[in-house]
């Protein structure tokens, strides 16, 4: 509620300012990028945290101020819980991804390059995509135990879907007329999918690995919260029952850096793959 | 383009194409080809004019072994090595330049003969560009370096020049015309431009109801202009086989 004070003269101040019809007209596009625009959200926000945190709006009981979660970081850092847990959840997250991933690519090839192979794994995979993934959790629970095969299953089906799903989409959107240039070139089926089908298919790929990523850490957060022992979800599940908002906080943005790295790993291999493509983004 | 008659021919066991009784039909109310007969010899150059919708992409498309799944019969022989060039050029975009030339080519000299083609159809040193980064005419060029690195005893080409501006297509007949001369593939040049084809081919092939309508030689030398009297006439033929009746012709005649 209070926060509103804040805020008020920032949006009356924006409201008054002319807009220069002329530059939205200019192009289509969104124009050049502006560097640096990623980080304003994120550093308003910070502001007014450390803003109400000083002047006592905000209760430490409700939300530690920023100072104390950053030495609470520290603290962490330096007695090895924070890098301990990390790893472990890093480890898990990147274990379900990379299974997930080489399972969904996988099962897009063979359905999407064969009429018999799509017949047997389309169907399948549609309905599975019907089920959220964290609903198969009981059942993998009383499959495999709570320890870790469950929750690396749990995260590699939560990502096998959107790789499937889209990999499938960008194989099916390939030009025909490429398989046709291949043909008359004599190119065998190796090559084949080497030169045409996998380029062909990796925007489609590439868009789905970002959806993979985020449900990676969806997936991940769920699963270290049931009876973990060990990683980011036990520290905070632990400071929680003890009250300590300031490890909750360094957690949570524990996951928001492993989400981001990951993001922009597959951003940065993204603007690698695609340098052929010209976009809206590259313009 | 007459300057190569007897050349290289007495290698040869036969004619580079030849083609019996070619049937192709897409419904069963009526063929696209009836029974066509074709031979095209060793380093000949034919071009193959027709009506829109003549069947003569259905044409090039059985001598590429590109209509497995259309219902026909007939037979077809062709050389071994046999290069296609499109209407579009058909680069793969994920692909550079160079690439896309030696796309499916192996051994150690599959890049430098890349190159050496690139270089010979005016595109040396854009070899890592990506397509999109040339021209339509550049694209075209790239795609004839593409089927030329193969060394082709037979070259086939559905209107390769049908997307390209006419200053543009003018250039692309040049190249064509040099390319032709220092490799000496048989040609089938699809077109829907009588001037390019008397310009360019040894012989004219008009396509008319799915068999060869008539087949006409080309005997204007080596320099061709379209100002010619015998130009005039032969394109007069060819524009009345495809049943255009031309205004100007008195005149030019
Ligand atoms: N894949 C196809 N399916 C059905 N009909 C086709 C197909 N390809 C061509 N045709 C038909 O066959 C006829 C000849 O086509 P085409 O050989 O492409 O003509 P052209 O190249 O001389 O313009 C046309 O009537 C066309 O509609
Ligand atoms: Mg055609």
């Amino acid at each position: 509620m209070a926060t509103t004070a804040v805020e008020a003269p920032i949006v009356g101040a924006a409201s008054e300012k002319v807009t220069d019809k002329r530059v939205v007209r200019r192009r289509l596009g969104p124009g050049p990028r502006i560097p640096g625009t990623l980080w304003i959200g994120p550093v308003l926000l910070l502001g007014l945290w450390s803003l109400a945190s000083a002047t006592g709006v905000l209760d430490p009981r409700t939300l530690s101020e920023p100072w104390v979660v950053v030495e609470t970081a520290q603290r962490l850092i330096a007695d090895g819980r924070l890098p301990e847990a990390l790893a472990t959840s890093a480890y898990r997250a990147a274990l379900g991804l990379v299974i997930g991933v080489g399972v969904g690519l996988a099962l897009a090839l063979v359905s999407g390059l064969s009429r018999v192979g799509e017949a047997l794994i389309d169907g399948p995979v549609q309905v599975k995509r019907a089920i959220p993934s964290l609903a198969l959790m009981p059942l993998l629970i009383l499959w495999l135990g709570i320890g870790e095969p469950m929750k690396v299953i749990t995260i590699a089906l939560g990502v096998l879907i959107p790789i499937y799903i889209h990999t499938h989409n960008g194989l099916r959107g390939i030009d025909s007329r490429y398989a046709e240039l291949a043909e008359t070139v004599s190119l065998g089926r190796g090559a084949f999918v080497r030169h045409v089908v996998l380029p062909g298919a990796a925007p489609g790929f590439l868009l789905g690995l970002r959806f993979a990523v985020l449900n990676a850490l969806l997936a991940l957060v769920v699963v270290e919260q049931v009876n973990a022992t060990s990683g980011i979800g036990h520290m905070i599940t632990l400071a929680s029952s003890y009250g300590q908002t300031e490890i909750i906080v360094v957690g949570l943005v524990v996951y928001a850096l492993l989400g981001l790295v990951a993001d922009g790993i597959v951003r940065f291999t993204e603007g690698k793959a695609l340098a052929w493509r010209r976009t809206l983004e590259s313009h | 383009m007459a300057t190569h008659a007897g050349e290289s021919l007495t290698a040869s066991e036969g004619p580079a194409v030849r083609v019996e009784g070619l049937r192709r039909s897409f419904s069963e109310a009526g063929g696209v080809l009836n029974g066509l007969d074709l031979t095209i010899e060793r380093g000949e150059f034919v071009a193959l004019i027709g009506r829109s919708g003549s069947g003569k992409s259905t044409l090039l498309r059985a001598l590429a072994g590109l209509d497995r799944s259309v219902s026909g019969s007939g037979v077809v022989e062709v050389p071994e090595r046999v290069s296609v060039v499109f209407q579009d050029s058909r680069l793969l975009p994920w692909r550079r330049v160079l690439d896309n030339v030696v796309l499916g080519l192996s051994g150690a000299d599959a890049r430098a003969r890349g190159l050496e083609a690139l270089a010979e159809v005016g595109l040396g040193g854009r070899d890592q560009a990506w397509p999109h980064q040339l021209s339509g005419g550049e694209q075209q060029r790239a795609a004839l370096a593409r089927s030329l690195v193969r060394d082709p005893q037979l070259l086939l080409a559905d209107e390769p020049f049908g997307a390209l501006d006419a200053l543009t297509r003018i250039k692309m007949h040049k190249l064509l015309e040099n390319l032709y001369a220092a490799h000496h593939p048989a040609i089938l040049l699809v077109t829907h431009d009588v001037d390019e084809a008397i310009t360019l081919a040894d012989r004219v092939i008009v396509l008319v109801d799915g068999v060869v309508g008539s087949d006409i030689r080309i005997d204007l030398g080596a320099t061709r202009s379209p100002g010619d009297p015998r130009f005039a006439s032969l394109r007069a033929q060819m524009l009345a086989e495809l049943g255009v009746v031309e205004s100007v012709e008195e005149e030019v005649a």
